[in-house]
């Protein structure tokens, strides 16, 4: 017997977001990030006029899943790159997606300056405390006593320092707009998330400023954990030393 | 007739670019060629242009790129230091295919070097420099005019074949002052129409910039996509000339300030009875290895002088393919080979040969 | 009688002393104001550290044709302001050459004999015009005076496109070129 009436389409697929599969591990966050920023884009309708920056590392093949047009940058130098394309078309809504390794070692002066500058761009900033891409090695995100293929005993901050607060770090900076991070461990974080990207979109749209919102993120496969476990991860280890918060917004226009 | 102009070959760049259509300059200063950005950092506000300081010349040829990438015409220019940082910019430029202009104002390397005129950057500038199978086409002005017609062209190059296009004078050419004059003014209406700029994807499925190909059989295609506009510049764009070699026994091969200098010593020498020319290339990428070719069945002798320790010589050896004798005068570290020593040392050859 | 043919010009000349006393800019003068006369003409600085306080120093070259080397070894005129220039620069300039120097700073020996060593106290004549800053103009008229390679018309024409609006600054620079002139006349 078939149904009658009708049926409300009450969720699917954004329209930036391509019908295809990704080469993200099984459990990873990027794709959840990736499905945010399409349905963002889609809110604000700004496909059109949306340019990407993806650079090197797991971010780097986010141009085979977003339907816009889009730059694959050297590592590091996305803000730089990104910089170029909007002083050229103020017009054009151009973002970022950068990892750790890309945003905060190899990259951070051009991360900085961006902000300083108060360039008009979004950084979707995945902090997932390991490079993933070249197979677990440490970032400069990693925690301290965390193991990764070259801190084989765990971080040491003898040896290797400390892992940088990248969003406190650009809270500091006046060019700076909108700083929030997030995380996409939950449901209710993606939900969160997901208004921290829409903000950071909405900064640059009304052209106040440098924005960015730096996602906590798992990666199972570097971790060695299962899916589950890497999410409970995030919660239980990086958020401790990466709070979750908005630290700077611009005020409410009336 | 046009208005003379007396300027500094840096000055004559800036203008040069602003006057060929160039609006957006990143770039990063040192010595010797702040007169560009300065000019630049004037000039293009006041034609509706950008000018840019990067927080490094590694951030500057990054914002070339994603400024050629969004369509723009687009410059830079450092001295050997700064240009040595933008390689891997550079390199990543070609293999997304951008257009764009770098001008190297070189001085005396390696590391910090100096700060006097050299020619060292030679062997960066037209083999590569980055990483990849590439070529970058290089421009040698002599003069300061020919470094405004050059810098003109240059953009047209780049455009023509999406493919970085470099500048390459010496110190003085930055910084020796001379007459100018500004022929021509181009309309962008003439611009070649960018299609594959990032402007958005709207009406038009989107574009991609990128040199990425992860599957080795794409990025054969692609390199040898990119070799065929360099075959295409081989056969349409060497630049060369030449000067009192029909009758020459000795051909001074050389470019940039170098290539005056010698012209001088060939004024003296020609005034003593002494049968000399000269050969000057003026793209040292792609080489006249042609004009070369020719003359390795009259002349018997080349002396090649540089400002460096033997860069240039090694093409001018493919050139003559093994005919012929060349010799080498060099000077290095920002010490400018004068006219008696070329004169001196093209009498030696004739007496002694080869060096 | 034999007949004159006059030969194409062709001079080159260094200028050097102290950064600050203004040889740059009597250099770039000259070498414009020869242009405007329709001359080929080149400018070529010492560039860098040099140019601050150092010695500063530029070479310029006018002719009547196309210009080869804007590179001169040994120039064939020197106009020089402090001592170290003339150390550096003496043993370079051309047999028979023209050595101007400010005698107001200069305290060292000419030691060559086989050229002209002329001496001029600058910035004592630029005290006495009332503009102290003028004593590069006072060596820049003396030159013109002796080898007369573009009439004081062509360079007053190039100082008021330089100082158009300074008209006080401009008459001091007049005449300090001037005294240059009738004092190496």
């Amino acid at each position: 017997m078939r149904m009658q009436g009708k049926f409300e389409k009450i969720f699917e697929r954004p329209r930036t977001l391509r019908s295809t599969a990704t080469h993200y591990c099984p459990g990873c966050g990027h794709g959840i990030v990736a499905r945010l920023l399409a349905e963002v884009i889609d809110e604000f309708k700004i496909r059109e006029k949306t340019v990407g920056v993806a650079p090197v590392g797991c971010s780097v093949l986010l141009y085979n899943y977003l339907d816009i047009d889009m730059y694959e940058a050297a590592h590091g130098r996305a803000p730089a790159v990104a910089t170029g394309c909007k002083r050229v078309n103020p017009e054009s809504i151009v973002f970022t997606y950068q990892g750790d390794g890309d945003f905060v070692s190899i990259g951070i002066a051009e991360s900085i300056h961006a902000a300083a500058r108060g360039e008009k761009i979004t950084t979707i900033f995945i902090n997932n405390a390991i490079y993933g891409m070249t197979g677990g090695q440490m970032a400069p995100t990693t925690l301290i006593g965390q193991k990764t293929t070259t801190s084989p005993r765990g971080r040491t901050s003898e040896e290797a320092g400390f892992p940088i607060r990248m969003s406190e770090l650009l809270a500091t900076i006046d060019g700076a707009a909108y700083i929030a991070r997030v995380s996409v461990s939950n449901p209710k974080n993606v939900i969160q998330a997901k208004k921290a990207i829409k903000k950071a979109f909405e900064t640059q749209i009304n052209g106040l400023g440098y924005s960015m919102v730096e996602v906590l993120s798992h990666c199972p496969t570097d971790w060695h954990m299962t899916p589950l476990e890497s999410t409970k991860w995030v919660e239980g280890h990086m958020m401790p030393y990466y709070p979750l918060n908005e630290f700077k917004a611009p005020k409410r226009r009336n | 007739m046009m208005k003379k102009s007396f300027m500094t070959g840096n000055e004559a760049i800036a203008e040069a670019a602003v006057q060929a259509d160039c609006r957006h300059f990143f770039g990063y200063p040192i010595t010797p060629q702040n007169e560009i950005p300065e000019y630049m950092s004037r000039r293009l506000p006041e034609v509706g242009g950008v000018y840019l300081q990067a927080e490094s010349e590694i951030a500057a040829i990054n914002m070339l790129f994603g400024a050629a990438g969004a369509g723009a015409r687009v410059m830079t220019s450092s001295s050997s230091p700064g240009i040595s940082l933008m390689q891997e910019g550079i390199s990543y430029m070609v293999g997304a295919q951008l257009p764009c202009v770098i001008v190297n104002i070189m001085r005396g390397g390696p590391g910090l070097g100096g700060i006097q005129p050299s020619q060292s950057d030679y062997f960066q500038a037209t083999k590569g420099g980055g990483h990849g199978d590439y070529h970058l086409l290089v421009l040698a002005p002599h003069t300061v005019q020919e470094a405004v017609t050059l810098t003109m062209e240059a953009f047209d190059l780049a455009d023509k074949y999406r493919n970085p296009v470099m500048v390459l004078g010496d110190g003085y050419i930055g910084q020796m002052m001379e007459p100018v004059e500004f022929g021509r003014k181009t309309r962008q209406s003439t611009h070649p129409l960018k299609s594959w700029a990032l402007t958005g994807a709207k009406g038009r499925p989107p574009n991609l910039v990128k040199s990425l190909y992860l599957n080795p059989k794409e990025l054969e295609e692609h390199n040898l996509e990119i070799n065929k506009k360099i075959q295409d510049m081989i056969k349409n764009e060497v630049r060369v000339e030449t000067l009192l070699i029909d009758d020459a026994e000795i051909i001074i091969a050389a470019y940039g300030t170098v290539a005056r200098i010698a012209k001088t010593a060939i004024k003296v020498l020609r005034e003593r009875g002494l049968k000399i020319g000269m050969v000057r290339p003026i793209t040292l990428f792609p080489f006249p290895y042609e004009t070369f070719a020719k003359i390795s069945k009259r002349a018997q002798k080349v002396l090649v002088v540089e400002m460096s320790l033997g860069q240039m010589v090694e093409d001018v050896m493919l050139g003559l393919s093994g005919q012929g004798c060349v010799r080498f005068y060099g000077r290095t570290g920002g010490m400018v080979p004068s006219y008696d020593e070329i004169i001196n040392e093209t009498e030696k050859f004739i007496t002694e040969g080869k060096a | 009688m034999e007949k004159e043919i006059s030969k194409p010009l062709y001079t080159n000349l260094i200028l050097a002393g102290f950064g600050g006393q203004g040889l740059m800019f009597i250099g770039k003068l000259l070498a414009y104001s020869a242009m405007k006369t329709g001359k080929y003409v080149t400018w070529i600085p010492s560039y860098g550290p040099e140019m601050r306080g150092g010695t500063a120093n530029c070479t310029v070259v006018i002719s009547d044709e196309e210009i080869g080397s804007p590179v001169i070894t040994s120039p064939q005129a020197l106009i020089i302001m402090n001592n170290p220039s003339l150390k550096i620069f003496e043993p370079r300039l051309q047999p028979h050459g023209i050595l101007l120097f400010n005698s107001s700073l200069i305290t060292h020996q000419i030691s060559r004999k086989d050229i002209s060593a002329i001496s001029i106290p600058a910035n004592d004549i630029a005290t006495k015009v009332g503009e102290k800053r003028t004593a590069n103009m006072v060596m820049l008229g003396a030159y013109i005076a002796r080898t007369m390679v573009i009439p004081k018309t062509a360079i007053f024409r190039g100082l008021e496109e330089f100082f158009g609006k300074k008209k006080q600054f401009l008459k001091a620079n007049k005449q300090a070129f001037e005294r240059g002139m009738e004092y190496t006349s």
